[in-house]
């Protein structure tokens, strides 16, 4: 395994060397997400593989290369999971992917995204330099927090070694309901639910039907579910429905007209872009299948608090993440050329200058 | 040559006091010395220096003020909150500038629905929980010095609290932080929404003690109160035991709201100061605490006796009122004070250590008693594995403090050793900034002082702390040590 890590940083040094861009790749189940990919694919997954486990002591640390599969299922054999639920998108993901990307599924409301369970983080820089950041343990304040910084960098600042990641118990209960409302009196309702000590742990609202997900101790579904009302839904029903919000495998997500990730703060009022919604994360997170033009897509996000970014399809040649205000874009071009100065990782897949 | 410098020092001085006043009024710019001593130290007050000028901005533009004068003449800014913090991050420099975001206070907005609270950095951690506790809402982490320290200083040191094993540490529970560069330009880290695009940067400046940015603005995250908490006592004949009880609550699949231990010696100085009520026979004591509905508490109450039962406990307690819960709390809360009141001084430490090797390294701290003849009471955040450790000495012997930093350091050491760290909550400040040295390799440091560089070319905010130079580090002479690398790491271990 260590012969891996020096092939990976002998890669690295070379195309640093030569000025080669480098494209990370674990299974190339989210090939689709930021700007189109480039360079020359180093392939994550020869370095694969549990570390160390121990749930009582709730954290793993795993290579990147390892089959989210795979570790979702030794996690499962213990009864814990990886309470932000990341998405699968297909069959073959890594666990560096899912890192790398920063996404989190349905239960980000209520557990947490990624960089809330990255505890620690082993990587290469773009000098091939093998460095460790955080740690094996829950609370860690030495140095800065660099760990976290690659939850969602999309592999721009260095190439994900190894991760420790926080783990949790998997609650003893959970259950499903579906009620109606309309998107005002759903956005409204979830708000609403959010403010009172109530164990909903995801929610889903489109065309006029709204899911909502408990999870937690037996008797504190149970009063939930009381408080909430609507049908349950059966519990195999339930799994499949989550699991197609989880993975985009749920009808709205078919097609290919260009599909929007809007985030706002839950409280935003309906956005009024034309097109159909999808409405996850308490009203946090607003899915939009349209072909309105980007423009108009973010501003109103950024008119309500947020920002908007075009998930799939459409134009990846332009910028797929929101513009950001210039002091920040300052300093993502040093960080990038402090982590990476040769520009090799994956050059351009996070915003067009890097 | 000493009589140029210092009058370099003092035009410098008159010049940067000259120009803060174009924008501050007078009152909010000390230099005199006599209104300078009380700014001399922060929390670790065994370290003192009286900063050069203090500023007290009472608004952003008054900050940015400051920042700009800073930068055009190559002063360093320390920023400050409370002053609370326990690593000497707000420890003044001489030829500097203090910063103090006390005048900034004020709670801009508390918003029930989003569940967020809008404030400035100058406001106290207690104080959002009591802005919010109306609406049933309150702001999760709760430091010991909750009372006092403010959110400012929360944001740069990451603080923690009793309860982060259920609801995280700062930077799990703050959404946005709106600061100013060095060079005084405004930015937002983070957002209102659950993200913001590009690099986490909110998580890269939460905990960063005043090194990147300084902070004017910040939006947390409330959650609502529990209806109920009660919690467990549970007496133990020897600290494995507890240790290992601690492990079996979690095997269950229970994660306690919170979930402390203490051991005799804390016990003991504590009750004899607030009477909690502690079982003073047991070597080791554990706050188990449940929150939630009614329903949910008593299942998890009945859960957690019977797993502590089965783990050996010697005796269970559990609170059967508010007022119960908060006196079994208020031990544990006071230990620092009581310990302050059986000895002249005390050493806070502040590692953290994978959970399995707590008996290993209680031991070796009972083994550095001896070696230095100085005794060490213990309270521990048992649920995330972070320890206090308080070195109990007398500062009015010069021997005892140097004792106590060599007592402190081989702790540190041993923490990292075990696959820990040096700091879980408090901070590197200039405590621990040598110990930094052993728990980094050289390349990883430099890549903090990138860092650094990305937001602050000069080195101007906060210079000095948390990072060391590998010069100090030669000089500290200790190697860094893979963290939780054992001597044959090619031979499987599970």
């Amino acid at each position: 395994m260590t012969d891996a890590i020096a092939r990976f940083a002998d890669t690295l040094r070379a195309a640093a060397s030569a000025g080669t861009p480098l494209r990370i790749r674990g299974g190339g189940t989210k090939d689709f997400y930021g700007r189109a990919p480039a360079g020359q694919v180093l392939d994550t997954r020869a370095y694969s593989g549990i570390v160390d486990y121990d749930p009582t002591e709730l954290y793993v640390t795993v290579r990147a290369g390892t089959p989210l599969a795979e570790l979702e299922n030794a996690l499962s054999a213990q009864g814990q999971w990886l309470a932000f639920e990341p998405p699968h998108f297909a069959a073959g993901g890594t666990v560096g992917g899912a890192i790398a990307s920063g996404l989190a599924g349905p239960r980000r409301q209520a557990a947490g995204g990624v960089r809330d369970f990255v505890l620690g983080v082993r990587i290469l820089d773009g000098r091939g330099d093998d460095l460790f950041f955080g740690g094996q343990v829950m609370k860690n304040v030495a140095g800065y927090d660099v760990s976290r910084l690659m939850a969602g960098a999309m592999g721009t600042l260095g190439l994900i070694l190894e991760a420790t990641l926080k783990v949790l118990p998997r609650p003893a209960a959970e259950a499903t309901l579906r009620l109606e409302m309309p998107e005002a009196r759903a956005l409204e309702m979830l708000n609403q639910w959010g403010g009172k000590p109530l164990p909903v742990s995801a929610s889903a609202w489109r065309g006029g039907e709204l899911g909502i997900r408990l999870s937690g101790a037996v008797a504190a579904v149970k009063s939930a579910r009381e408080k909430i009302g609507g049908d349950e839904v059966g519990a195999s029903q339930a799994a499949s429905f989550w699991t197609g919000v989880r993975d985009h495998a749920d009808p709205f997500f078919a097609g290919d007209e260009p599909l929007w990730r809007i985030s706002v703060p839950s409280t935003a009022p309906a956005l009024g872009l034309q097109g159909e919604q999808l409405v996850e994360w308490g009203g946090a997170l607003r899915w939009l299948r349209t072909r309105a033009d980007a423009r108009s897509v973010r501003e109103a996000a950024a008119k309500a608090g947020g920002h908007a970014t075009l998930f799939r399809g459409g134009d990846r040649s332009a910028s797929v993440f929101h513009p950001l205000s210039a002091p920040l874009a300052k300093i993502h071009r040093e960080l990038k050329a402090q982590f990476d100065p040769a520009g090799i990782l994956n050059r351009g897949r996070m915003y067009p200058e890097f | 040559m000493n009589m140029r410098m210092n009058d370099t020092a003092f035009l410098k001085k008159a010049d940067m006091v000259a120009r803060l006043l174009e924008k501050l009024p007078r009152a909010s710019v000390l230099f005199e010395p006599e209104d300078l001593r009380p700014w001399e130290c922060d929390g670790l007050a065994a370290y003192r220096m009286v900063p050069g000028v203090v500023a007290l901005p009472a608004d952003e533009d008054e900050v940015r003020h400051v920042l700009q004068v800073a930068r055009a003449l190559k002063v360093p800014v320390v920023a400050r909150g409370a002053g609370t913090g326990l690593s000497g991050g707000a420890y003044p420099l001489a030829d500097g500038v203090l910063l103090s975001l006390a005048k900034m206070k004020k709670i801009l907005s508390v918003d029930p629905a989003s569940r967020t609270a809008r404030v400035q950095p100058g406001v106290r951690n207690l104080a959002i929980s009591e802005a919010a506790a109306p609406y049933g809402l309150y702001y999760a982490p709760d430091p010991s010095s909750q009372i006092a320290c403010t959110i400012g200083g929360n944001v740069a040191e990451n603080a923690g609290g009793v309860h982060c094993l259920k609801y995280g540490l700062t930077v799990n529970n703050v959404l946005r932080v709106r600061g100013f560069t060095i060079e005084g330009e405004p930015l937002e880290f983070g957002s209102e929404a659950l993200d913001a695009p590009g690099f986490d940067l909110l998580a890269l400046v939460t905990g960063s003690e005043g090194m990147l940015a300084v902070t004017t603005e910040v939006t947390v995250k409330l959650v609502p109160k529990p209806e109920l908490a009660r919690v467990i006592m549970a007496s133990f004949a020897d600290l494995e035991k507890a240790g290992d009880a601690v492990a079996a609550v979690i095997a269950a699949g229970i994660i306690p709201a919170g979930l402390e231990m203490m051991d005799q010696p804390a016990t003991r100085a504590v009750e004899e100061f607030v009477h909690a009520g502690y079982d003073l026979d047991a070597a080791a004591i554990l706050l188990c605490e449940s929150d939630g509905t009614p329903e949910e508490v008593e299942e998890e109450i009945g859960r957690m006796t019977e797993v502590l039962n089965r783990a050996g406990a010697t005796a269970i307690r559990v609170s059967e009122s508010e007022a119960e819960r908060l006196k079994f709390w208020s031990g544990r809360k006071a230990a620092f004070p009581a310990v302050g009141r059986i000895s002249p001084d005390y050493y806070c430490m502040d590692g953290t250590i994978p959970r399995k090797r707590l008996g290993e390294v209680l031991q070796f701290i009972g083994e550095m008693e001896k070696k230095y003849g100085l005794r060490c009471p213990n309270v521990f955040h048992a649920g995330d594995g972070n320890l206090h450790p308080l070195i109990l000495f007398d500062g009015n012997d010069p021997g005892e403090l140097h004792r106590t930093e060599q007592f402190a350091s081989e702790v540190l050491q041993k923490c990292i050793e075990v696959g820990g760290t040096i700091t879980g909550e408090h901070g590197v400040g200039i405590e621990k900034i040598n110990e930094m040295c052993v728990q980094f390799s050289p390349e990883e440091l430099e890549t903090f002082r990138r860092v650094k560089r990305a937001f602050d070319p000069e080195e101007l905010l906060n210079p000095g702390k948390n990072i060391p130079t590998l010069h100090r580090c030669a000089e500290f002479g200790r190697m860094h040590v893979k963290r939780g690398q054992v001597p044959h790491p090619e031979l499987p271990r599970f």
